[in-house]
């Protein structure tokens, strides 16, 4: 339902961008018969409700239709840039998940004393500060001065994961620094809760080690809302993404929807936005499933 | 904070308790003197800067910081230490009236929506969730491909952006209230819907909206200068900070640090301040 809705909203969004498809891609020079033509061909000079049905009723198959500018199928382009977008995303989570939720934890265990302020206050600046600030920041720092890093993202051809990898370190530090703030948050939050919790006290009471209340009592319960926020913050990923696979030069889908919107290429932009709004969903659906899944009163149906 | 308490306890001392909250936190006093800096220099800075930040001299072009050029100058020779104090101004118009467009929209939406419910509810609900499915920064962007880049097309694309996401938080604030017997009240004097909304309900969610205002201030602040960032934010010969590290941040490899460093510093100070004083203001209010 909110993917039906979703598609109509892009759709009519490409059409609100203004200018004629036909003369956009001929340039102003280009005779007027010629543009009609092309309009034709392209079938944007048909009622919108027609373009409409014909668009998604492809791309539901997987056929995204022709990009203008590239004159070629839109699919392989999304798909490359999705491609290398989750390799840029798969580095930024690698790094986040476990710092997000050991510095979470660590904030929540010391709750009112200095390093819980340290770590509160760290992660609400470095969730704040735009993508391409801390980026540049980090480029002048670990790329220009200490130079350990290189400031693009891409590889050379040919390069192994390792060094893949190494690529795109520096380009996920901003998306760790955005995305720390916001799990650590929840870990913190879901953490605090959990070592108020009776259970927490019985199992204190009854005479179990420290460890063993923090590991089987305390983290089980509090973690469950942290991963809840880490699907959901799939969506905003994409957003982050545009910025700095800009700021350092990638071919990811971000990058893509941007182009795509610059050169008013239609085809490519609502299959970029609607690919990406179609993870966002599902994504939210995994984040929603995973923690029916976790939290045994979900799984049985019971309501608290 | 419920609302059976607020409705009980009289208004003033509540207020006075939220102030002496605030006065003893020290995140939220530095966050506000930050804040109060840049407004200073987005209303003065033409007067303080000590030279005229549109000005380029070629004979100074790229010169790193000295005593003549604090921050160095740019490629075009400008004076990169008054472009920074000028460079508050832009942002800190653009953004805090993009913030008043979504936050306004969405209370009244949200509003709306909680007081209602049903079909309404239903239907803008499902609109909203369409929108929300989708990165800020991606609808800013289609919105300014489609208008055209200018500061009155990225108020008003900020500003409806917001909308939907101010809205699902006022409505909830609508729906906790709605039940209280104040409101049942209302009703049975027969005052009209409007007036239940605008003078009984309305007031008594002013908390949430007033956090919603400066968190999403935060945020409007962080998209400008993304949005800047991008080439469809505000436009030259603007000495935004975000349009500036666009405008430079080619040169860095070679060396000329000055032109984007002393910006980004200026962009992190006033969004860290901006969402300290968002943090002790929520923070005080929940107590």
């Amino acid at each position: 339902m909110t993917l039906a809705l979703l598609s109509v909203l892009v759709f009519a969004g490409g059409q609100l961008l203004p200018g004629d498809v036909g003369r956009a891609v001929l340039g102003p020079l280009a005779d007027a018969r010629a543009v009609a033509v092309l309009d034709h061909q392209l079938g944007v000079d048909r009622p919108l409700p027609v373009q409409y049905w014909e668009w998604i009723s492809r791309f539901v198959v997987g056929d995204m239709g022709m990009s203008y500018i590239y004159r070629a199928p839109v699919a392989p382009f999304v798909a490359s840039a999705l491609v290398n977008s989750l390799k840029l995303a798969a580095v930024a989570f690698v790094i986040v998940v476990p710092l997000a939720i050991a510095g979470g934890v660590t904030a929540a265990l010391n709750v009112g004393r200095w390093l819980d302020r340290v770590i509160t206050l760290t992660g609400l600046s470095a969730t704040v500060v735009p993508e391409f600030v801390s980026g540049i920041v980090l480029i002048l720092v670990f790329g220009v001065w200490l130079n350990v890093f290189p400031i693009t993202a891409a590889s050379p051809p040919g390069a192994g994961l390792l060094t893949q990898i190494y690529y795109l370190i520096l380009p996920s530090a901003p998306l760790v620094l955005v995305l720390f703030g916001y799990i650590a948050r929840m870990a913190r939050a879901g953490t605090v809760t959990a070592l108020e919790a009776d259970y927490t006290r019985t199992a204190v009471l009854k005479g179990l080690p420290y460890p063993t209340v923090i590991w089987r009592h305390v983290l089980r319960n509090a973690l469950l809302p942290t991963i809840a926020v880490i699907a959901t913050q799939a969506g905003y990923l994409i957003g982050g993404l545009i910025v700095v696979e800009t700021l350092f030069h990638y071919q990811g889908v971000g990058g893509l929807i941007y182009g795509a919107a610059k050169s008013h290429d239609f085809p490519m932009l609502e299959a970029g936005i609607l690919t990406v709004g179609t993870i966002y969903v599902f994504s939210s659906l995994a984040a929603d499933l995973l923690s029916v899944r976790l939290n045994p009163l979900l799984r049985f149906g019971a309501r608290s | 904070m419920s609302g059976e308490a607020l409705t009980e306890a009289p208004a003033r001392p509540a207020q006075w308790e939220i102030a002496r909250l605030l006065l003893r936190s020290s995140a939220f006093l530095v966050g506000l003197a930050i804040v109060l800096f840049w407004v200073f220099c987005s209303l003065f800075g033409a007067e303080i800067a000590p030279q005229d930040p549109y000005n380029t001299d070629l004979l100074s072009q790229l010169a790193p910081p000295s005593a003549d050029h604090w921050f160095g100058t740019d490629a075009l020779g400008r004076d990169m230490f008054s472009r920074v104090i000028v460079g508050a101004r832009d942002i800190l118009t653009v953004a805090p009236l993009a913030t008043l467009i979504g936050v306004a929209g969405g209370a009244m939406l949200g509003l709306v929506t909680g007081y209602f419910g049903g079909v309404v509810d239903n239907i803008v609900g499902r609109l909203i969730d369409a929108v929300l499915a989708l990165p800020l920064l991606i609808v800013a962007l289609m919105a300014l491909v489609a208008l055209g880049p200018s500061n009155g097309a990225v108020i008003l694309a900020i500003g409806l952006s917001f909308t939907p996401i101010v809205a699902r938080t006022v409505r909830s604030a609508v729906l906790a209230e709605r039940e209280l017997d104040y409101v049942a009240a209302a009703r049975l004097r027969g005052e009209s819907a409007l007036h239940v909304m605008g003078v009984e309900i309305l007031p008594n969610i002013l908390g949430p909206i007033f956090v919603e205002l400066t968190v999403r201030l935060g945020y409007a602040i962080f998209t400008v200068a993304t949005l800047s960032f991008l080439g469809v934010g505000l436009q030259p010969p603007s000495p935004d900070w975000g349009l500036a590290i666009s405008e430079n941040y080619g040169l860095i490899g070679g060396g000329f640090w000055w032109t984007v460093l002393f910006d980004a510093f200026a962009i992190m100070s006033l969004v860290v301040a901006v969402n300290l004083v968002a943090d002790g203001l929520q923070t005080a209010l929940d107590a």
